[in-house]
């Protein structure tokens, strides 16, 4: 196990070179124009955008160039030249509201999606399964920034009911905390109960015609049993590491327009806002910072798995 | 956001059920496909969704013959000081606060069928050629990702080897990235100064940027599998049949495997339509899709969500409209992925 | 034949399901008994009905599309017609069954001991202790070394010789009085069949268990059984003793089956004898008997189905469905060399 181990974080950390790599491409290397004048945005004066040229090396060669870009983002004193702020601090404070929202988002679709997806399974053909496939369907087909913005303009504007965007700290008012984050986490969780309901379902049909589900039935044990020591158990083996991929995705920041629509001051509302005023540190150092998140989520989930499923372990 | 994870695009394979029952004598010569469609014919919920789609597809089409000669504008034109006549009333397009007129349906002539939009723009208009927009770049961007994912899927499956563990290692890469961000970053990367690759300049506004960061995105969702199906493909004894006759490698690829994969593609294709539509509405949404004035329905959300409190229908009608075409997409693709699945309803055991 | 009532009555059973094209009869009118202590095999090739035959006696066949006619009598009740809850009694305590591929048959996430103990805590009021001491008891009885330490493996770090003795260990764990083995031996090694195979019959020897044993294999049979039912496309086409069978067989399918089993005390055939043809289509079988179409001695009657009799005096037990009279077919039977086998009339040589 420890052997696995090592080598799912050696794997990872060649990944995350990779993926910086390819970050710095997309932003410095791919465009068209002159990279000093993008990253200056909107305070381009000739004098920044000297500065700029100097201190990210783009008078020098292209590796020269990764390596300052590298250094910034990682040494915490990459700057936004829009915004004149510290782009570090800026993502330490609004990595709370993402966490808030990727917990409470994941455990909400997570459950509903297993108890959804077990119904739809044990009733597959009949009405009620294909009534909530097509449900889950519409789920799936819905942008989320567009159920968000409904809910929040009928449910938090008009109705009055839940407040209309914005954010509490936990530890400042619990209460307060939950209240505003509901309509989020409902918006967000619509679109992946769609997703995971059906991955329930399909995984627990394919279980159960599986041979030793049809052992466990001829050795005597009741319906219950087997459903929930024998399928259930292995059914979700497959779902739970895309569980964790996703959740992964969402604390990186994933959860963008989330984030925006409801106002949460969170790590992706960072970054779709910094992309909306061009302003390029921010967006390298939160594509990187997500990849990282998603990486290591995926490591995460491959140990998670070998520990569910005793014949990967031998791997 | 997380798009449809691999897991939903499994792999289809086709085959031995069907042999099963061509045996019988009245189904002789009756191939797999000819099977599906009678299946598919039996399903009349994905078949209604089916020509739903291809209704919007119709209405998107007939966006210019309403926009000339119904509505008689364009999507840019702004109506703001106009004035519709109500019965007897007189209505500005644009009241003197900002409100824009709601859906006329037919009482101004088709003029402002569902409302204007704040900038006096006609809805109706702009929400047909809004689907255009969509529509062109959802379909041009599956076709990218299907070709491209076809392509690499063959090359990675079946030559192995080096081409294989680049090319794995790479789509390993690109699936650390969750879609959305990797499209906003290329979106925004790209919309500020253009691309620029050998000959071939495109300018920052033009739709070939979102179809192309779309179609790339995906490509990396629909090889794995198909990878997968190659790989398993290539072991089996009529490619080792294609090669002892001296078949060449690509014309393995193409002329044996590729119309194997066949069915796994057919049944993808309208699935990446619609998670590129949906794709191209974050991205536009985020600013790093479609640039306004050109309409698409990512864009007249975002642009209905600045103006919700005022005007709910400038968001309600183009996101409706989106649904129904991904959610028709949905279930029509889920309808073909029944047809050309093997295992029947009832599973008789072998003995 | 036994004078003691019988453990498991089976009369007409017939199961058929509902398909998207059309109806098929998998099971068609079977009927047999099975004694304390006898072992029993059912033989035939795939799509005989075999299978579905023993596991619809279990219930494991039930479902929305399936359709039973018959009865199953076991004890006091029809396992047909039983509710869920009484078979979930009599399943793995009184009737176990083992399956044909033991790489799957076990639960990959759970350990083998407690997939047993969970068996007996289904059926018994006894601690987990008590539980794991008799699976450590019957692991080492079924021939796994160092059953103390295997109890806590997982099925994967098992062989599949290892696993099959697991799952007969699981079996008997409740000791029922009759184990039902469909196909044991056909996914593992020659070597390894022999020793299920053996293990199978001191086991019978030791705990009185009657063994209904599934197979397409007649060399499996010979070792083990004590009657044989033939099945061909869902019907009994004979059926008898072991000697009966093998020394006068009454049906051309049993002829074609003896007489393709490859034998070292004989000459080497020119080529492989087999049966040619295929099995019919259940969802549209052949008018009369169902072997019509591959049987070289057909004639016109057999456009009616031959009812299941027993066609010989001092044979009662030894039945078959076939329309040839019994001179006919002990003549017919030879294709010479004394073997016995499926041949056209006219190609027997002399």
């Amino acid at each position: 196990m420890l052997r696995f181990i090592i080598r799912r974080v050696i794997g990872m950390i060649a990944v995350l070179f990779a993926i910086s790599v390819i970050t710095f491409a997309i932003f410095n290397v791919i465009p068209n124009g002159d990279p000093a004048f993008r990253l200056a945005g909107h305070s381009a004066t000739p004098a920044t955008i000297a500065t700029i040229r100097h201190e990210w090396g783009f008078d020098k060669p292209v590796y020269v160039q990764y390596e300052k870009t590298m250094e910034k983002i990682f040494s915490g004193t990459l700057i936004s030249y829009s915004t004149q702020t510290n782009v570090d601090t800026e993502i330490r404070h609004d990595i709370w509201p993402t966490i808030s929202l990727a917990v409470g988002a994941a455990l909400l679709w997570m459950f509903f999606a297993i108890c959804l997806g077990m119904y739809s399974a044990l009733k597959a053909g009949k009405i009620s399964d294909r009534f909530l496939t097509v449900l889950a369907l519409i789920g799936i087909s819905m942008p989320v920034f567009w159920v968000g913005a409904l809910l929040s303009y009928y449910l938090g504007f008009k109705a009055g009911i839940f407040p209309n965007g914005g954010y509490t700290s936990l530890t400042s008012n619990p209460v307060q905390w939950a209240w505003h984050l509901i309509l989020p986490w409902t918006a967000l969780s619509i679109l992946f109960i769609g997703v995971y309901s059906r991955l329930v379902r399909s995984s627990i049909l394919d279980t159960i015609n599986e041979d030793f589900v049809r052992t466990a039935r001829s050795k005597g044990l009741g319906q219950r049993q087997v459903l929930l020591k024998h399928v259930l158990r292995n059914s979700l083996i497959p779902v739970i590491s895309l569980w964790g991929l996703d959740f992964g995705a969402i604390i990186g920041g994933g959860a963008i327009v989330t984030e925006s629509v409801f106002n949460l001051g969170g790590v992706g509302q960072y970054a779709a806002n910094s992309i909306q005023s061009l302003d390029v540190p921010p967006v390298m150092a939160l594509t990187i910072f997500i990849a990282f998140f998603v990486v290591l989520f995926n490591t995460i989930v491959d140990i998670m798995y070998a520990w569910l499923d005793p014949r990967i372990r031998l791997a | 956001m997380a798009i449809e994870p691999a897991s939903e695009l499994s792999s289809v394979e086709g085959g031995t059920g069907f042999e099963a029952v061509a045996e019988r004598e009245h189904a002789v010569g009756v191939g797999p496909w000819r099977l599906a469609g009678r299946r598919l014919r039996r399903n009349k919920v994905a078949l209604a969704f089916g020509v739903l789609f291809l209704l919007l597809v119709a209405l998107a089409l007939a966006a210019p013959i309403w926009a000339n000669d119904v509505a008689h504008t364009t999507t840019s034109a702004n109506h703001l000081t106009e004035i519709l006549h109500e019965g007897n009333k007189q209505v500005y397009v644009v009241s003197l606060s900002g409100v824009p007129v709601g859906p006329q349906w037919f009482a101004a002539g088709g003029k402002f069928f569902l409302g204007a939009d704040d900038n006096g723009r006609d809805v109706m208009v702009r929400l047909l050629y809004g689907a255009r927009t969509s529509l062109e770049i959802g379909i041009a961007a599956a076709i990218i990702t299907t070709v491209l994912a076809v392509i690499v899927a063959l090359f990675a499956g079946y030559m192995r080897g080096i081409t294989d563990t680049i090319l794995s290692r790479i789509m390993d890469i690109m699936w650390a990235f969750p879609v959305v961000i990797l499209g906003v970053a290329l979106g925004t990367a790209l919309s500020i100064g253009g691309l620029k690759v050998g000959p071939v300049t495109l300018q920052s506004g033009s739709i070939a940027i979102p179809i192309l960061i779309i179609g790339f995105v995906y490509v990396v969702y629909m090889a794995r599998p198909l990878r997968g199906q190659v790989l398993s493909m290539r072991e089996k004894e009529f490619i080792e049949a294609a090669r002892a006759q001296g078949m060449g490698s690509f014309r393995i690829m193409f002329t044996e495997i590729l119309p194997n994969l066949a069915s796994t593609i057919v049944v993808f294709f309208p699935l990446a339509i619609a998670n590129a539509i949906l794709l191209e509405a974050y991205l536009s949404f985020l600013g790093a899709g479609v640039q306004p004035p050109t309409p698409s329905w990512g864009e007249m959300i975002s642009e209905g969500i600045d103006r919700i409190t005022t005007a709910p229908h400038l968001t309600i009608v183009p996101g409706l409209m989106l649904v129904l075409t991904v959610l028709a997409l949905n279930i029509f693709g889920e309808g073909v992925r029944d047809a050309l699945d093997p295992r029947s309803k009832v599973r008789i055991s072998d003995n | 034949m036994s004078s003691t009532r019988p453990l498991l009555s089976v009369k007409d059973l017939s199961v058929s399901f509902a398909t998207e094209d059309g109806t098929v009869r998998a099971v068609d009118g079977v009927s047999y008994t099975l004694a304390p202590r006898e072992i029993l095999a059912i033989v035939g090739e795939s799509g005989s009905g075999k299978s579905v035959t023993v596991m619809s006696l279990m219930g494991l066949t039930r479902g929305v599309n399936a359709r039973f006619g018959g009865s199953a009598v076991f004890g006091s009740t029809d396992l047909l017609t039983a509710t869920e809850e009484q078979l979930e009694r009599v399943r793995g305590n009184d009737i176990a069954m083992i399956f044909q591929d033991p790489m799957t048959s076990l639960d990959p996430v759970y350990k083998i001991g407690d997939q047993i103990v969970e068996q007996i805590r289904a059926h018994e009021n006894v601690s987990k202790a008590v539980a794991r001491d008799r699976t450590i008891a019957l692991l080492d009885e079924v021939g796994i070394p160092r059953a103390r330490e295997r109890v806590d493996s997982y099925p994967h770090e098992l062989s599949g010789g290892m696993r099959q003795r697991v799952m007969i260990a699981m079996a008997l764990s409740c000791n029922p009085s009759i184990l039902i083995a469909d196909e044991p031996t056909t996914a593992l090694d020659v070597t390894i069949q022999a020793q299920i195979l053996e293990r199978i019959k001191q086991l019978r020897d030791a705990t009185d268990t009657a063994v209904i044993i599934v197979t397409h294999d007649l060399g499996v049979v010979a070792d083990i059984a004590d009657r044989i039912v033939v099945m061909y496309a869902g019907r009994i086409v004979e059926q008898g003793t072991v000697d009966e069978i093998f020394y006068d067989p009454q049906h051309p399918y049993t002829w074609g089956l003896l007489g393709s089993i490859t034998r070292l005390d004989r000459e080497r055939p020119r080529r492989l004898p087999s049966i040619p043809g295929a099995p019919p289509s259940l969802l549209d079988p052949p008018k009369g008997c169902h072997f019509r179409p591959r049987c070289p001695h057909e004639f016109a009657k057999c456009t009616d189905v031959p009812p299941l009799e027993a066609h010989i005096g001092e044979a009662p037990g030894h039945l078959d469905r076939c329309w040839l009279s019994t001179e006919e077919k002990r003549v017919r039977r030879e294709v010479g060399d004394g073997q016995i086998g499926l041949a056209r009339p006219q190609e027997a040589p002399a």
